[in-house]
This record gives C-alpha cells, structure tokens and sequence, in this order.
C-alpha cells in the first residue's frame, strides 16, 4: 500500500513536472516554418513536409533508411543462430485468397498514389512503403508464396536499392562540384521522386522482412530457455 | 469541435491504460491497435496528416501484425511446451 502511494506521487510529481516544461518552454530562436515556406520554390517539391525529409534535411533521412536496413542485417543474423524449421506461411484459405484478390490492385494502386502524392500533398515514401509492406504480410498471411523474396540476392537488392539510390544521387551531386545531396534545381523534383520510388520498394521490403524473419514454428528441440533451466 | 476533441483525448488516456493494465494478452494489442487509431486521429485534428497517415500504417497497422504474431508464437511455444512437459513427466 505504501509503495503505491509513493508511486503515485512520484508519477504526478513527473507529470506535473513534464505539464511545467511543456508549458514554460522558450520560445523557438527562429521562425522555422517561414524560413521552409522562402525555400520551398527551390526544393523541387510542393508539400513543405517533403520538401524537409528529402531536400533540406536529405541528410538525415538518408541515415534513417541506413539505420531500417541495419535493422533488417541484424533481424537476418539473429533469425540465422534461430534452428531451421518450416516457414511460416499462412494456410491457403479460400476466402482469405478471394479477399486478397480484391484488395490487392487497391492496395498498389494506394501505394502508388502515396508515392506520387508525396511532393504535393501528405504521402511519400515511408506510408507507401508501409502500404506495399501491408501486402506483402496480407499474402503471407494468406498462405501466398512469393518465390523471388526466397531469391537471397534479389532481396538484398531490394533492401539495399533505397540507400543506394539515395548515397548514388548525393555522390552525383558531390561529383558536379555542389555539396553531398545538393540537387540541382532543374532536377531537383524528378530526382527526389527517384529516390523516393527507390526508398519505398526497399522500406516496404524492410519492414516485410522484418515480418518474414520471426522464428519458424516447429517442435525441433532448441536450446533451453530461462524457464526450464531455473526448475531443472 | 472541443468537445470532440475532449472524447479523443480522453478515448486516447483511456485506451492507453486498457492496453497497459489488462491481463489478457490479447486484450492488449487489440488495445494497442485502438490506441494507434485513435492517435492517428489525433494527429489529423493536430493538422498534421503526414505524421497521421504514418502512425495509422506503421503504428497501428504493421506493429499491430508483428505483435499480434509474436502472440501466436509465444502461445504455440509456450502452451504447446508445459502440454510436452506434462507429458513427458
């Protein structure tokens, strides 16, 4: 009873504490919109949004896809010390199949208009890539084999065509005398809807495989878990 | 709209300790997948639908999937290995 009265009082202390710091924090040093708003018309892009992830600060997004691939090396190497065992894929169901033929072609085609939506209007790469990632689990799940994803180097491939594109158009820049990922302004627009294609084929995939690397489900004897050690 | 706006928040802190304090597993991602809904909402009323339309694909939507996955894995494995247990002694 005790622990849980200082508990709580602890947690409102930190509430009231992070309601103080919200409310007292100091005003911005600059005026970061207006300053995107002067720019925007040489971004190559319409939507302030995108305009920030992939032109003024293509620098940190391009990092971020590093860190997702790094993500899916280090799923790959811990799914490798995991035992063999069958796949798991969905059971075929009939409905399920009917079902996924019909959402399917809206699903790509959603993906499809987020993408190009992207230098206009909300959308971009990571939401078509989290769209085109949704199908791939919806075919999974319903017991649809996908054979060039078992192709190991296709995939990686596809993995890695998002931080390539994106580190082969910077050095592109680099090589013309401007600085990393300055895009001239001419192209500006059609290289970032390249880079953004790219990134969202290698996130959708990343964020698949993420999905595709979990445990096989089987009865193989594996290594004994914390459980069965302590009793034993 | 404030009053609209009330419900959310308050449907947001509501769903946000159903997920945290059920038992039931399940209960919890399905309360999980309500809170990034709901959130996502939120975000649109913020005026911010990019930050939306991400947090309903990848917030509710994929980490709704993998948890709901690992879920079934950690039921097969753990259910399936006290029945071998119990049998085997």
């Amino acid at each position: 009873m005790m622990r849980a009265v200082v508990a709580a009082a602890l947690c409102l202390l930190v509430t009231l504490a992070l309601a103080l710091a919200v409310l007292q924090r100091p005003a911005p040093a600059e005026d970061l919109p207006a300053r995107v708003d002067a720019a925007l018309a040489a971004s190559g892009v319409s939507h302030p949004v995108t305009a920030v992830l992939l032109a003024f600060r293509g620098y940190d997004t391009l990092l971020e896809v590093g860190v997702l691939l790094l993500t899916v090396v280090v799923a790959a190497a811990l799914r490798e010390a995991q035992p063999d065992g069958a796949d798991r894929i969905g059971a075929a169901n009939p409905l399920l199949h009917a079902v996924t033929g019909v959402l399917l072609p809206l699903m790509l085609l959603v993906a499809g208009y987020l993408l190009w939506a992207g230098s206009t209007r909300p959308g971009g790469a990571f939401q078509a890539g989290a769209v085109l990632a949704a199908c791939g689990v919806l075919l999974r799940l319903s017991g649809t084999r996908l054979g060039w994803l078992e192709h190991p180097w296709l995939l990686r491939a596809g993995l890695a065509a998002g931080l390539l594109a994106f580190v082969a158009v910077g050095t592109a820049s680099l090589l013309t005398g401007a600085a990393f990922l300055a895009y001239p302004e001419a192209l500006a627009g059609a290289l970032i809807l390249f880079i953004e294609t790219a990134l969202s084929v290698s996130i959708g995939l990343a964020l698949l495989s993420l999905f595709r690397l979990a445990p096989p489900h089987s009865d193989v004897p594996r290594a004994p878990d914390r459980r069965e050690r302590r009793r034993g | 709209m404030s009053w609209l706006d009330a419900l959310l928040g308050l449907a947001l802190c509501m769903s946000a300790l159903l997920a945290l304090a059920s038992r039931d597993l399940f209960r919890a991602v399905v309360m999980f997948i309500v809170f990034g809904l709901l959130m996502a909402l939120a975000w649109v009323r913020l005026e911010a639908p990019d930050v939306a339309l991400a947090e309903a694909a990848i917030g509710a939507g994929l980490t709704g999937v993998l948890l709901l996955d690992t879920l079934g894995y950690l039921r097969r494995r753990f259910e399936g290995g006290s029945r071998r247990r119990a049998r085997s002694s």
